[in-house]
């Protein structure tokens, strides 16, 4: 079966889940009695545990990571360009293993779960997580997986900040630290985007604060803007033109006198959006997507040091990789360079490189081969440490 | 991994043991590698060539990807023990402003650069009447990342401009060989100049 996927994938690949009894203090100060993880894994965990790469997901990202789920699959794993035999993350050497953050949606602890006190899906009452919290419950996955520690943590955008998270609070068990179109903290323009998507889903009129799955209707509508929103801030503007251009729907580009002068989808960027949107809604839940956009706006390690961010990395003992890409406007380059500098000040190892990319923000899930060379280079180095 | 070209020899050699490093311009991260292994240097490497970023990636050394020709505003004062430019001086917009830079994230400084006033090259625009070629200037004078070339007697008149105290100075001939006749009349017979520097 493995032979009808491309060469360079991890092929076939099925979700594991761990269920932890031990309660979870949360940032917010409440606890979890109980949580759950699903996670994926891909390739062979040496004799040492010395070979395990973490991968931690970006906003909408979950445990797939790699591979594809069954024969008829048309979509691999999100980190596709960067996992698998001979990539960057070369499961020939690694083991690299990615979980579904609690408060998601695809297996792990979240809001469609059952509340063991109610009984009912914890809905808007799912309290809510931060970046630490899921650095703590990995650690736990870590515990259970036998690795006492990471070869490397990596991440893009979110994933990259949760990269960052473990090397500050775990660095023992932190062997390299990658960090992809991230930055330290959100900008005022960030946030406004994500309380935008935040209020298209909770003015829906089928959100019924949160509550609505225990009336069997979903903020369809709402999310489905949220996701176009967001969409368009991971794409470049010079990026979107070369996809869509002004072409229209069948017609490609028609004369003024083509126009249907109403408001059915008439542009192929209208139509490209809508469709990312609705197919968002199918596999993605609402309360989630509220859930994860406030662990952005909160993540700002440095803030625990009056906003001195070289302070904040004074723990991290980990050498860092981190890369941005030029055309990110949601993560730009200035964000990750201000990373680097702290990294510099506190006299850490670190190497930088900015990718010149047209993609936006989303460069970082792409085939990007000065991408996929550099951080080739950078994981090979990281495997010949280790031994694997 | 081959041995390193002689200027670098001379430059890995001027490096103390354990020296804190900074390397503009530092290629495919080859003499970063060295000093690392060879005299337990720490540091970082700045380059802008995408292909020389990945290899000093996969040569071991930390590598910072940025343009000198902004400044070393990312570093503090007397971050270094050592700022080393070898072969780059030529190809940056304003040396001197690049030499105050590293004067001040450095205690000391290297500088290495090829002398514009090397009989070889005189000899090419004194007779052909064109701009010169030679085996450490490669490039046609319409495509030249080269800049700023200068001569042995420039570079010392800007440092004492700078107030930059020459701790030493040595030159190469042709082929990277050391000076046949002990050093004589440096500013012809020099190919490349290479200089220990600190401040006045």
């Amino acid at each position: 079966m493995s032979g009808s996927f491309p060469q360079d994938s991890v092929g076939l690949v099925e979700s594991q889940h761990m269920h932890f009894d031990e309660s979870l203090r949360l940032d917010c100060g409440r606890e979890l009695p109980a949580y759950g993880l699903t996670y994926e894994t891909y390739g062979t965990l040496n004799a040492t545990a010395s070979n395990a790469v973490l991968v931690c997901h970006a906003l909408s990202g979950d445990h797939h990571a790699a591979g594809y789920h069954d024969a008829s699959a048309r979509k691999p794993g999100w980190w596709e360009a960067c996992i698998g035999p001979g990539k960057p993350l070369d499961t020939n050497r690694f083991f690299v293993v990615c979980s579904n953050n609690i408060g998601g949606c695809h297996g792990s602890t979240g809001p469609t779960s059952n509340n063991p006190d109610t009984g009912q899906p914890y809905g808007a009452d799912f309290p809510m997580v931060t970046v630490r919290d899921w650095v703590r419950t990995q650690a736990r996955l870590a515990d259970y997986l036998g690795i006492a520690r990471w070869a490397a943590v990596a991440g893009g955008s979110l994933g990259g900040m949760q990269a960052l998270q473990w090397a500050i609070d775990q660095p023992d068990r932190v062997g390299h630290a990658v960090v992809i179109a991230a930055a330290p903290r959100l900008s005022a323009q960030n946030i406004a985007f994500n309380e935008v998507a935040r209020q298209a889903i909770r003015s829906d009129p089928e959100f019924h604060d949160g509550r609505y799955a225990a009336r069997g209707e979903r903020p369809r509508t709402g999310l489905m803007l949220a996701r176009m929103l967001g969409h368009i801030t991971y794409l470049s503007e010079a990026a979107m033109g070369a996809k869509f251009g002004r072409d229209r729907r069948g017609s490609g580009e028609g004369e003024h006198g083509d126009y249907g002068f109403n408001y059915d989808v008439e542009f192929e960027v209208e139509s490209y959006l809508r469709h990312q949107g609705q197919s968002f809604v199918d596999r993605f839940d609402a309360n989630t997507y509220l859930l994860m956009t406030k662990a952005l706006d909160y993540f700002d390690p440095a803030a625990d040091f009056g906003g001195d961010l070289e302070r904040a990395l004074g723990s991290t003992r980990s050498p860092f990789f981190v890369a941005s890409f030029t055309s990110d406007w949601r993560f730009p380059p200035a964000a990750s360079r201000e990373i680097v500098r702290a990294l510099l000040d506190t006299n850490r190892r670190v190497s930088y490189a900015e990718i010149r990319a047209d993609h936006g923000h989303d460069a970082f899930l792409m085939p990007v081969p000065r991408y996929q060379a550099v951080f080739s280079a950078y994981m090979a180095r990281v495997a010949e440490e280790v031994g694997a | 991994m081959s041995p390193l070209r002689e200027d670098l020899q001379i430059v890995a050699n001027w490096v103390e043991e354990g020296a804190r490093v900074l390397d503009l311009g530092c290629g495919d991260g080859r003499l970063l590698r060295h000093l690392f292994e060879q005299r337990r240097a720490t540091g970082y490497g700045l380059e802008i060539d995408p292909a020389g970023i990945t290899d000093s990636i996969a040569n071991g050394v930390n590598v910072i990807e940025s343009d000198i020709d902004e400044g070393l505003s990312d570093f503090d004062d007397d971050a270094f023990d050592q700022v080393i430019l070898t072969q780059t001086l030529q190809a940056v917009r304003r040396p001197d402003q690049l030499l105050r830079e590293m004067m001040r994230v450095g205690r000391a400084g290297i500088v290495t650069f090829p002398n514009f006033a090397y009989y070889r090259l005189r000899w090419h625009l004194a007779v052909r009447g064109r701009m010169p070629m030679s085996n450490a200037l490669s490039y046609a004078w319409y495509e030249t990342p080269n800049i700023h070339f200068c001569t042995i007697r420039d570079f010392e008149v800007l440092c004492d401009g700078l107030g930059i105290h020459i701790l030493e100075r040595r030159v190469l001939s042709h082929e990277l060989k050391r000076p046949l006749v002990g050093g004589l009349l440096p500013n012809l017979f020099g190919e490349v100049a290479l200089y220990r520097i600190c401040r006045a």
